[in-house]
């Protein structure tokens, strides 16, 4: 047991530091840090950034671009990117389909993709839920049907994130209907140009366009998309999902957002002494600021195990689960510390260039939209309650 | 970083997990509570012989140890067997003699290791309430050395001890951290009464009173006035030992009762098979996970400067109240009416989990401790 970092990898936290220094725009980093919004050509941008230093994809193997950094110099990179400001890295091509292409897809599949997906010219999105299928995923009903060289796609996808500027989808699609719902599932690249494709946003609580409903009217899709055998989707899609949790804790997020709950706890005043000092405030962070350095070693734990070979199981859900609790907890209190000033919200002002005076102390204006919008993190990437009946499974084998 | 432990340390917390497994029954165990001083002078004998307690003490000090993983690993194994032999009133003791002791005082711990000497730390107070500064005790000097008087509440071990680790005020009010001074004293010395009891969760303790009771000057541990700073040094020792006993024990209480939801059946299935109890199972399961990775940051931070560490010994006590409460009542309201009784070994897993709450410091005495101690690190 060591909890210090070693020569090597203070060198390498310095290495990152300079390069965020001398490589991440100001205009990108003062978004992020004033929660303005980012748009397509922002994260492209900085994606960009990363893949020429060749830091874009920390998990993938050398032999396809990526970096095979240890679960250390991951957490050292992914904490100091937030805390610099970097917008964040978007996990689909990368994260999501990336390892599923290495494991389960062909050459071809490999050799087309995995490049595109480093050099952005490929933005992916997710086709997994629908309007029926959310928690019960495998109850999905968008059908694709053989014909000739071609499946031919009809149904409706849903909740897809930031598909807007997507050019393709990696799509959960029923191949058939025999057998338990698991058994009829294949996994299909998409095409987004394709005809027949309809996208629609789907406005969010807090105002904003960030997912949509996607409609498939007959879209002809190559049988050569297909990843995987037919009717055996429903494996890549759980060896995807494992992946997505693995990288979901959000440690660096929760440690950022930490340091700027502090930041406005000491600012805002309660009986004319700051409100950090206020024994019931105090507490409420003193108690996510334990759960927090907690998760982080549980964290750090779980990616060293899992580098050394022991799979991601009932720890990947775990770290899901309480990393969402923890985000959740500090937007929380971060609302709760604005007071009255939690109210007054000017949507134009998350946009960059925005100079109007604001109103309020100058942090107040997104904290209680972003609470809002916080409320997705213990529902996407499978609900936390759906996480827990996997644990549960594992644990009871029942 | 590496989250994996040393060759060494897996060996040693082998060594206490085997000895724990086949010598601590949950039987014997009742056996050894109820003998006289509350345990078993043959086991204590044991642990001594297999490096146990030495495990638990630095090389300079005459041990094998003594960082803040053995004290981790082997702690943990004695909270799997809910261990009654005063390891803990021997390292809070034993640590602080080594801390703040002079090379004649230090020599002590050579038997102390051994298991022929046993030692109890006299700090706590009636009015107190976990508040390590709080010495009401005084410290006279007179021609001859000290003059004691005062009452120490809930003496872990104290009834058995041979000598005392005793604090007392010897300057400032009745909780400033400046003018506590530290003495050794002979248990049995004129003027020390010692009433023993038990604990609810089958340990012992004792009130102890001074009256009068008038010590060399060579009984004195380290600068006179200034016993706060080892004190602390030494309490958390013992608090990260008692947040890794508690995680030990709350591993077999989530054993225990995850065993019991596969096979205990109503309405025809395993009431594992509800959800209603599935997700509070994964929700203990968790909470020790948050525990363990807790304990591990406390015991890697003993180096550190105060606030630092202090913060990370504070961050564990307060989980292990918390994951503590959760598991020892929801393990408990799980198994049911068997869960009631005493004969079933679940119940004393509970009980000692609940009480080690009660030990230096509960969750909210922690938590509001963490909150002050951040503000020192984040000024």
């Amino acid at each position: 047991m060591e909890l210090k970092y070693s020569s090597e990898e203070t060198a390498f936290r310095d290495e990152v530091r300079a390069f965020l220094a001398r490589e991440l725009p100001a205009h990108l980093s003062s978004k992020v840090k004033r929660s303005q919004r980012l748009g397509k050509a922002d994260i492209e941008e900085w994606q960009a950034i990363l893949h020429k230093k060749g830091w874009l994809a920390p998990t993938w193997p050398k032999a396809y671009g990526g970096v095979e950094w240890t679960a250390v110099q991951r957490s050292i990179f992914e904490e100091e990117c937030c805390a610099a400001g970097a917008p964040r890295v978007l996990p689909f091509g990368l994260n999501m389909l990336g390892p599923v292409l290495m494991k389960f897809g062909t050459d071809e599949q490999k050799a087309h993709y995995l490049p595109r997906i480093l050099d952005g010219t490929d933005w992916w999105c997710q086709g997994y839920s629908e309007p029926g299928a959310g928690s019960d995923l495998a109850s999905l009903k968008t059908r694709a049907v053989r014909d000739g060289d071609h499946y031919v796609v009809n149904g409706q996808k849903t909740w897809t994130t930031l598909g807007q500027y997507a050019n393709r989808m990696f799509c959960l699609v029923r191949t058939s209907s025999e057998g338990k719902p698991q058994a009829g599932i294949s996994f299909l690249l998409i095409d987004m140009a394709s005809r027949g494709i309809d996208m629609r946003p789907i406005i969010t609580l807090d105002g904003e366009h960030e997912v949509n409903e996607v409609f498939f009217n007959d879209v002809r899709v190559p049988v050569a998309n297909l990843v995987g055998e037919e009717n055996e989707g429903w494996t890549c899609a759980k060896f995807l999902l494992t992946h997505e949790r693995t990288n979901i804790a959000g440690v660096g997020f929760s440690l950022e957002a930490f340091d700027h709950l502090r930041h406005i706890a000491n600012a805002q005043k309660k009986r004319g002494r700051p409100l950090s000092e206020d024994p019931q405030f105090a507490a409420r962070m003193a108690r996510i600021e334990i759960d927090l350095e907690a998760m982080r070693t549980t964290n750090l734990r779980v990616m060293q195990a899992a580098t050394s070979g022991a799979a991601p199981g009932f720890e990947s859900s775990m770290l899901k689960i309480k990393g969402t609790e923890i985000r959740q907890a500090i937007t929380d209190l971060t609302r709760r510390a604005l007071g009255p000033y939690a109210l007054p919200f000017a949507s134009e002002a998350l946009d960059a260039g925005h100079n109007q005076p604001p109103i309020g102390p100058d942090f107040a204006n997104p904290v209680a939209s972003e609470y809002f919008n916080n409320r997705k993190l213990s529902i996407f990437g499978g609900s936390n309650e759906i996480q827990k009946n996997i644990i549960a499974r594992m644990m009871l084998g029942l | 970083m590496d989250f994996t432990h040393t060759h060494d340390r897996r060996m040693l917390a082998d060594m206490a997990s085997r000895l724990v497994r086949e010598k601590y029954e949950i039987a014997t165990r009742h056996k050894m509570a109820a003998g006289p001083g509350g345990f078993s002078r043959e086991m204590w004998a044991q642990f001594a012989e297999l490096g146990l307690i030495g495990a638990l003490f630095e090389e300079k000090s005459g041990g094998f140890g003594g960082q803040g993983f053995d004290i981790a690993v082997v702690f943990e194994e004695l909270g799997r067997g809910l261990v009654v032999e005063p390891f803990l009133a021997n390292l809070l003791a034993g640590r602080l003699i080594a801390e703040a002791g002079s090379e004649q005082q230090c020599a002590m711990l050579e038997e102390v290791i051994g298991g022929t000497l046993l030692l109890a730390l006299a700090h706590g107070e009636g009015a107190a309430f976990y508040d390590l500064a709080h010495v009401a005790t005084r410290a006279q000097n007179g021609d001859e050395g000290w003059v004691l008087n005062g009452e120490k509440a809930v003496v872990l071990n104290g009834d058995s001890a041979y000598r005392l680790v005793v604090s007392a005020r010897i300057g400032g009010d009745v909780s400033d951290e400046e003018g506590i001074a530290l003495f050794i004293v002979d248990a049995t010395a004129k003027g020390v009464r010692r009433r023993a009891t038990q604990t609810v969760d089958g340990g012992r303790a004792a009130e102890v009173s001074f009256g009068g009771v008038k010590v060399d000057s060579d009984a004195v541990l380290g600068e006179p006035g200034a016993g706060f700073a080892p004190l602390e040094r030494a309490v958390g020792l013992g608090i990260l030992a008692l947040s890794a006993e508690s995680l030990g024990a709350m591993r077999m209480a989530c054993d225990m009762t995850l065993d019991y939801l596969k096979t205990r059946k109503q309405f025809g299935v395993p009431i594992g098979a509800f959800q209603a109890l599935q997700h509070r199972m994964v929700e203990m399961l968790m909470e020790v996970e948050q525990l363990s990775s807790a304990v591990i940051n406390a015991a890697g931070h003993l180096d550190d400067p105060r606030a630092v560490r202090e913060w990370h010994i504070s961050a564990a006590k307060n989980l292990a109240g918390r994951a503590g409460r959760l598991i020892a009542e929801e393990s408990i309201q799980m198994h049911g009416g068997i869960g009631m009784t005493w004969e079933y070994a679940l119940p004393h897993f509970a009980k000692r989990i609940v009480m080690i709450d009660h030990l230096f410091g509960d969750e909210d005495h922690h938590l509001e401790r963490a909150g002050l101690l951040a503000r020192m690190r984040h000024p």
